[in-house]
Formats: C-alpha cells, sequence, structure tokens
C-alpha cells in the first residue's frame, strides 16, 4: 500500500528460528541422555520431564482453553489405575503404561460432554468432584486393596538399569510428542480458536468458531497427558496408593508450576516446571514450610506478577522464542 | 464562579482517546444541554464527571475543589450524581428499594421518596414491582428519582429519552422543566437538538471526543448547532490520493 | 423403619450441610468468587475454637463468641488484601489466590496442631450424645437438631438481612450492578469487605459445629469444601433456602448410600451432584433448543 509504513504479520523471527534449532539440538542431547549420564541424571531428568508433562497440559486447560480445573489429578489417578489393570490382564507393562494413558484421555473424552457445559468454579470444583469419584470408584476395585494401594509388579521383570533408561525415554517420548502436539495444533486453526474463545466465547461462536469442539480437543489432550504422566510416575515410583494418585496436591503443583512460568505462554510451564523441579530438590524435604511456601508464592504471582515469569519477560522485552502466535512487524 | 467546572479533560477506553482537551464550566442553576454524534464522547464525559471513569489528564472541579482523584460514590456524598445511559437500575429490587438505596446512601436534603412519587404519580402504581418489570417511561421516572434522591448539586442525565415513547419523553422532560424551574443545575446529554435547545441554558457540542462549539442556547441556531455535530465546515477533508 | 431413620439423619446431617454451605453460596451470590479455602477456614475456626476450649476450659459456645469477630475480622482482611484484587484481575484468579490461600492455611495448621484429629465433643459433654427417639427405631440427635435449627435460623437471618436492612440493599444492589451502586453512592468495596465478613463468620460457626459432632484434622478442609459446594450446587447456586434444601438432598443421599453399600456414603453424594448438575445442564440446552 502506497505510503503507508510497511507493516506484515509474521510468525517466524531470527530469533525465534535459533531457538527451534537449538529445541532440536537438544532434544537429540537428551536422547543420548542414559549412554552418558550417571543412574541419579536419569532419575532426576525424568521426574523433571513428568512435571514438564504435567505443567504443560495445565496451562493448554487453563491458559488456553480458559478452563481452570482443580482435578487433573483424576486423570494422572486414572492413568496409573488403568496401567495396572490393563497389566493385570496380561498387557506387556510398557505398553499398558501407554495405553493407561490414552484410556484417562478417552475418560475425558467421556465426560467432556458433561464438563464443558460447566462454568468458572464449577467446572473448577466438578472436577475435583470427579477427581473423588473416580478415587473412590478405583477404591472398589479389589486388585487395589483399597488406601493400601498394590504395585506395578510386571516392572519389576527388567533389570533396575534397564527400567530407569526406558522409563527416562518413555517420559522424554511422551513430553517431547505432547508438546509437539500442542505447538502444531497451537499454530494452526485450534490456536486462533482457542484465542478468540479466551477473548470472548459469545463473539466467537457467533463468527463460527466452534467453542465446545475446539475445547474438547484441548481437554482430551489434557486427560491423556495427565493419564501418561500419572502412569509415568507410576513407571518410576512402581507402586499405586489411590491417595496418592488422586490426591489434589498434583493440581497444587501444576497450578504453581504454570503460575510462576507463565500462564498462556508455550514456554512458560517449562521454565516453570524448571522452577519447580528446583525448589522440590533443594526444599522437598522441608516439610510444611515448603507446602507453604508453595501456596503463597502461587498467590503472590496470582496477584502481583500474573503473567509470570516468562509472561513479564516476554512482555517487557518482546522476545518470542517459539513461534506460537503471529507478530506484527514494522519495516522501517 | 461555577459549581462545576471541566479544565483540560483527557479520557482513554483503553489506546482509545474518548475526551481530548475537554474544558468546560457549569454555574449554578444553569442547564447545559451536550450534543454530538454517537461516540463523540459524551457519555464518558459524564462518566468521567461522575467519577466511575478515571481521567488521563486534567481536572474536575466542584465548587472550585478538586475531586478529579474522588471515587465516584464520594463524588455522590459531595453532589454530583449520574443517571446513566440505559437506565441502569437494579432489576431484581423493587421501585421501592431501587429509591430506599439512593435515599441511604446520598447525601441529606430536601428529596424524599415522597416527593419523588409526587413528581412521577405513575410510580405508585408499581412501588412494589421489580424493577426489571417496568415499561421504559417506568424505568426512566425511577432513575430519575434515584438521582435525585441522593440530594445533589449536579445531575448528570445521559440520554434520559433513549428509547422511550414519544408520551413518556414529554413527562420527563416537564419533569426536567420544573427541575429546572426551582434551581436545579442539569447537564443533560441529549440526541434531541430541538428539545436540547429548549431545555439549555448554555449548549455544547461533540465532536470525535473535542467540544467544537459552546454558547448560550438563545444565541444559538439550529444550523449552527448541525454543522459542529457533522463537522462540516471544520477544514478541507484529506485529499484523495491521485 | 431404618430407612426412615437414615433419611432422618440425612435431613438432619443436611443441616449442618447447608450451615457449612452458606456461606460459599453468600459469597458466590455476592461477589462471584468460589472460594476454594471456604474448607480450610471453617477448620481454622475449629481449630482457633478447641485452642482457646483446650487452654481455658470454658464451653465452646463461649469461645465460639470470642472466635466470631476473630474470623470476621480475617474475613475482611481477606477481602481488602487479597480477593478484591482478585475480583479485577479476571474470572480465574480468585480461584486460583483462594487455592493458594487454602494450602497455606492447612499447612500452617499442621505445624501448629500436629497431625492429631481433635474434636470438641469432648467438652460439650451429653450434648454429643443425647438424642430423642421416636418409636423404637427412630433417634434424633440433641446436636444434630441443635445444628439444624441453627442452619434454618442462620439461613433466615441472612435472608432477613438481605431482604429488609440497607446493608442487604446495599449488598445486593453491588452484587447486581457495582458499577451503578457506586453511582448512588455506594462503597462497592466496604460492601464486598462487609459480605466476606458475614461469610466468614458463618464459616466460623460451621467449622465449630463440625467439631462438636466430628472429629476435625488440618486437611479436613477440601472435603469439607466440596460438600459445601455440592449443597450450594444441587439447590441451585445464590439461593439461601435453596442451600438447605441442597444439604438436605446431599445429606439423606449419602445415609441411603451407606445403608445400600459399605462405601456407598460419599459415592452416593458424588454421584447424586453430578446427576443434579447434568439434569440441570440438560434442561438448559433442551430449553435453549426449543
Amino acid at each position: 500500500m502506497n505510503g503507508r509504513a510497511g507493516m506484515s504479520i509474521e510468525r517466524w523471527t531470527p530469533l525465534s528460528v535459533a531457538a527451534m534449532g537449538a529445541v532440536a539440538v537438544l532434544a537429540a542431547a537428551l536422547a543420548l541422555g542414559p549412554l552418558f549420564l550417571g543412574a541419579y541424571a536419569v532419575d532426576r531428568l525424568t521426574t523433571l520431564f513428568i512435571y514438564v508433562l504435567l505443567a504443560s497440559m495445565w496451562n493448554a486447560l487453563a491458559g488456553y482453553g480458559g478452563l481452570v480445573s482443580v482435578g487433573q489429578q483424576a486423570f494422572f489417578g486414572l492413568g496409573a489405575y488403568a496401567a495396572i489393570r490393563l497389566s493385570s490382564f496380561g498387557v506387556p507393562v510398557y505398553a499398558a503404561l501407554v495405553l493407561g494413558g490414552m484410556l484417562a484421555g478417552a475418560a475425558a473424552y467421556a465426560v467432556s460432554g458433561f464438563a464443558l457445559r460447566l462454568r468458572g468454579g464449577e467446572f473448577a470444583i466438578g472436577m475435583w468432584v470427579l477427581a473423588e469419584l473416580f478415587h473412590l470408584l478405583v477404591n472398589l476395585d479389589r486388585l487395589i486393596q483399597g488406601e493400601t494401594g498394590t504395585s506395578l509388579i510386571a516392572l519389576n521383570a527388567f533389570a533396575p538399569g534397564n527400567r530407569r533408561d526406558y522409563n527416562y525415554w518413555l517420559a522424554l517420548a511422551s513430553m517431547a510428542g505432547l508438546l509437539a502436539l500442542m505447538f502444531t495444533l497451537l499454530r494452526g486453526r485450534l490456536g486462533s480458536s482457542v484465542q478468540a474463545i479466551r477473548d470472548s466465547e459469545e463473539a466467537a461462536a457467533s463468527l463460527g468458531v466452534r467453542v465446545l469442539a475446539a475445547k474438547r480437543i484441548v481437554y482430551v489432550i489434557a486427560g491423556a497427558g495427565c493419564g501418561l504422566a500419572g502412569t509415568l510416575y507410576l513407571a518410576t515410583s512402581i507402586s499405586f496408593q489411590p491417595a496418592t494418585y488422586f490426591g489434589v496436591q498434583w493440581t497444587a503443583y501444576m497450578i504453581f508450576m504454570v503460575l510462576v512460568g507463565g500462564l498462556g505462554t508455550f514456554e512458560g510451564p517449562i521454565i516453570g516446571a524448571i522452577v519447580f523441579f528446583i525448589i522440590e530438590n533443594l526444599f522437598g524435604a522441608s516439610g510444611i514450610w515448603y507446602l507453604v511456601g508453595l501456596g503463597a508464592t502461587a498467590v503472590v504471582f496470582a496477584l502481583y506478577l500474573p503473567r509470570g515469569l516468562w509472561g513479564t519477560v516476554e512482555e517487557k522485552f518482546g522476545i518470542r522464542l517459539l513461534p506460537v502466535g503471529y507478530r506484527v512487524a514494522q519495516r522501517p | 464562579m461555577s459549581l462545576l467546572a471541566v479544565e483540560r479533560l483527557d479520557v482513554r477506553h483503553g489506546q482509545l482517546q474518548a475526551v481530548r482537551d475537554v474544558s468546560l464550566a457549569v454555574r449554578e442553576g444553569e442547564t447545559l444541554a451536550l450534543v454530538g454524534a454517537n461516540g463523540a464522547g459524551k457519555t464518558t464525559l459524564l462518566r468521567a464527571i461522575a467519577g466511575a471513569h478515571r481521567p488521563v489528564g486534567g481536572r474536575v472541579l466542584l465548587d472550585g475543589v478538586d475531586v478529579t482523584q474522588v471515587p465516584a460514590h464520594r463524588r455522590v456524598a459531595q453532589g454530583i450524581a449520574l443517571v446513566p445511559e440505559g437506565r441502569r437500575l437494579f432489576p431484581g429490587m423493587t421501585v421501592e428499594e431501587n429509591l430506599l438505596v439512593a435515599s441511604a446512601n446520598g447525601r441529606p436534603g430536601p428529596w424524599t421518596i415522597e416527593r419523588v412519587l409526587e413528581v412521577f404519580p405513575m410510580l405508585r402504581a408499581r412501588f412494589r414491582a421489580k424493577a426489571g418489570s417496568l415499561s421504559g417511561g417506568e424505568q426512566q421516572a425511577t432513575a430519575i428519582g434515584r438521582g435525585l434522591l441522593t440530594n445533589p448539586r449536579v445531575l448528570l442525565l445521559d440520554e434520559v429519552s433513549l428509547g422511550l415513547a414519544p408520551v413518556a419523553v414529554e413527562r420527563v422532560y416537564a419533569c426536567l422543566e420544573s427541575l429546572i424551574s426551582a434551581g436545579a443545575t442539569l447537564v443533560l446529554v441529549e440526541q434531541d437538538l430541538g428539545r436540547a435547545l429548549r431545555v439549555a441554558t448554555r449548549v455544547a457540542c461533540m465532536l470525535e471526543g473535542r467540544i467544537v462549539l459552546e454558547g448560550a442556547a438563545s444565541g444559538m441556531t439550529r444550523e449552527q448547532v448541525t454543522e459542529a455535530y457533522f463537522g462540516l465546515g471544520r477544514g478541507a477533508l484529506p485529499k484523495q490520493a491521485a | 423403619m431404618i430407612w426412615l431413620n437414615q433419611i432422618i439423619q440425612g435431613v438432619l446431617l443436611g443441616g449442618y450441610y447447608a450451615l457449612i454451605a452458606c456461606g460459599l453460596s453468600f459469597m458466590f451470590g455476592v461477589m462471584r468468587i468460589i472460594n476454594l479455602a471456604h474448607g480450610d477456614l471453617a477448620v481454622l475456626a475449629a481449630f482457633l475454637v478447641w485452642a482457646i476450649v483446650d487452654r481455658s476450659g470454658m464451653s465452646p459456645f463461649l469461645a465460639l463468641a470470642i472466635v466470631l469477630p476473630v474470623m470476621g475480622a480475617l474475613g475482611w482482611l481477606l477481602q481488602r488484601a487479597m480477593l478484591e484484587r482478585s475480583l479485577r484481575a479476571g474470572v480465574l484468579v480468585p480461584l486460583l489466590t483462594t487455592f493458594g490461600l487454602g494450602i497455606v492455611i492447612q499447612n500452617l495448621l499442621f505445624e501448629q496442631f500436629g497431625a492429631d484429629t481433635r474434636s470438641l465433643a469432648p467438652a460439650i459433654g451429653d450434648l454429643a450424645f443425647d438424642s430423642w427417639s421416636i418409636g423404637s427405631q427412630i433417634y434424633v440427635g440433641h446436636l444434630a437438631g441443635l445444628i439444624f435449627m441453627v442452619a434454618v435460623a442462620l439461613l433466615g437471618g441472612l435472608q432477613l438481612l438481605l431482604a429488609r436492612t440497607p446493608l442487604g440493599r446495599a449488598i445486593r444492589a453491588t452484587a447486581e450492578d457495582p458499577d451503578t451502586a457506586e453511582l448512588v453512592g455506594i462503597d462497592a468495596r466496604s460492601v464486598y469487605a462487609a459480605a466476606a465478613a458475614i461469610a466468614v463468620m458463618t464459616v466460623a460457626i460451621a467449622g465449630t459445629f463440625l467439631g462438636m459432632r466430628a472429629a476435625f484434622a488440618p486437611y479436613a478442609g477440601p472435603a469439607q469444601l466440596i460438600f459445601a459446594f455440592e449443597a450450594v450446587v444441587i439447590g441451585g447456586l445464590g439461593s439461601m433456602w435453596g442451600t438447605l434444601l441442597g444439604g438436605i438432598v446431599l445429606g439423606v443421599a449419602q445415609n441411603l448410600g451407606a445403608q445400600i453399600a459399605p462405601n456407598g456414603f460419599l459415592i452416593a453424594g458424588h454421584t447424586v451432584f453430578l446427576v443434579v448438575l447434568g439434569g440441570r445442564l440438560l434442561r438448559q440446552r433442551m430449553r435453549r433448543a426449543s
């Protein structure tokens, strides 16, 4: 257009190209991890991957879908339970772990028609009630022995060293896979739909955005992702106590990670997970004050730093590392 | 000395500048009519005067006192009342309750619920009805009554004839005229130019956030106001590219 | 006959649920906030009353009289320091901040009082055990009856407050339209703070009775929150008497569930909640389609 300052819409900046390159290199390096890292490091990294997975899933729900769920532990526990049940039927254990996560996703799909019609606080606590109900129903299965729980004994067929490496790779693949899935979806139509819904559901619907369908996609992925996280946690700890897996502390951790990292950004939950991981390693043994600190920090961030660490950086410096959104660029 | 003064007021709606460098003065007993097209900034200006919208620059003065930083509910206590655009009654509460709420939280003064009912006798029959079930005219009467019950020194009225049947508008203006003759100070936003010119002492016309015409109503012609309203004769239109 | 007794016990339990739920319903009705720390505040009150009773030996009812203004002030403070800001920041933020607050309260209680469960039952003597018997199989506990009556009185009181008093009208006006309420001279922030104070005081009453009818521990909050929320939703969000009805339905469902199966108590409650919620959604859909 003549006389108008040159503006264009772009997705990629030199920085984000570099960032994507770095991500590819990092992924390759991580994949080779068990070959040159010690047992402790492999173990810890596996836990980190689980946290990243949980954080991104909760962020997908709340940050992109606008759905604050205080009950994702429903799927975390359900995935783990499904894995144990499948294994008891003779399904090979690592397949059972993956399938467990998928089944949690299926459960999310099954309840989505009901759950997604709830609003705000109703949805939040409704999910919590669902988690409690799943917990109670799982307890009814004799295999679980009520609150005593049981173990995924089939894992013992593997030598501890191999098991650790397989867990690592499964965790890495799950985390990377779900992140890649979200990345692709958010760059496409779902990303725009979700953004529109976040800004104004009514307006979005009037434009033809299929609101329920978009939310459902996010909800099912989040369900499957949390389910996978649950089976991965089971793989690392081997034992399953319903109270632990269906406990609301998982939501507390997810909320902390996402709030601190940056709600609604792609990189935020990853950073939040890393922060949480470091804090847990340093202070996890401090017991009560650790939990108090987590809660208080979440409150402070929600009130004063609502965009989280990464969101604030993004806003202040205008950087976008991973090209999920669009930018308007001025050409001189 | 003016009762209400606005000095170089700048008000924004997010990124949009709704009121630009507006200065006005209203003396006690005067009625100022604010006219202008939709989106000219009239409602925003009234809301800023009432304290419902924080300006980014300029001042609002009541009787010489700077009230720019005073929150809306305290401005009511000091004597500024706004009858908002669209009436904005509390729909789940009855007419009586809507009036009681204003009476209880406003200033002491001559206005009582009984007096409001005398001015708007049609409200007697609907006294216990929920505000949401009233007709347009009844709602407007209640809204004005609610404003009056705070015993304001300056009453701001935003588009009181909006959406009303002509008969209802007549009634509302009859009430306003009696208020004016009793010495009230009013700032009135009105789309109906004829009424505005008849009722007001002074007229100000807004266009794109600025005051483009101001003066005594008696000395103003409809043509003058219409020109200012549409921004005609303001300057050449931007030339089209060849 | 056993079934009838279970139903009656359910109704009485509903009185307790209405008590714990009315603060939640009140806050939601006025501010559209669901306070996820609601149950934890009840447990906090129970612990405060217990601490006073433990140290001084006075009656829990007297201790409640002391704790009530303290909790009211806490509610006021909570609103001004935290919830007010949360409200402005959007719909998600109040959920997140109250959730974080709940965690802080639970763990501070644990730090102070340890994991042991406590109870106020020993301090009220016979009141905890006595009951009236109707026929040979129906029992109405004195305490349960008292709780039910307190619930009805409190709900009635709140209803009266809202309907007849200037504060109540100011609260209702602010709840409907805070912007316009300011234009008629109402200080919305003060109204919200007063409503929060009232809500937390009702929570204190509920917490005290929780301590009398059952045992409590630092992490007992979330369970109470869930019961309160279920009662509110079953009865219809925003209606005071609906909360009583919701509490009764929940209590009856739970007791009948317990009668049917050993683990049935909680399962029945959650199921009824989900069914009612689902039914309501279905009706909304059908109404929209027509």
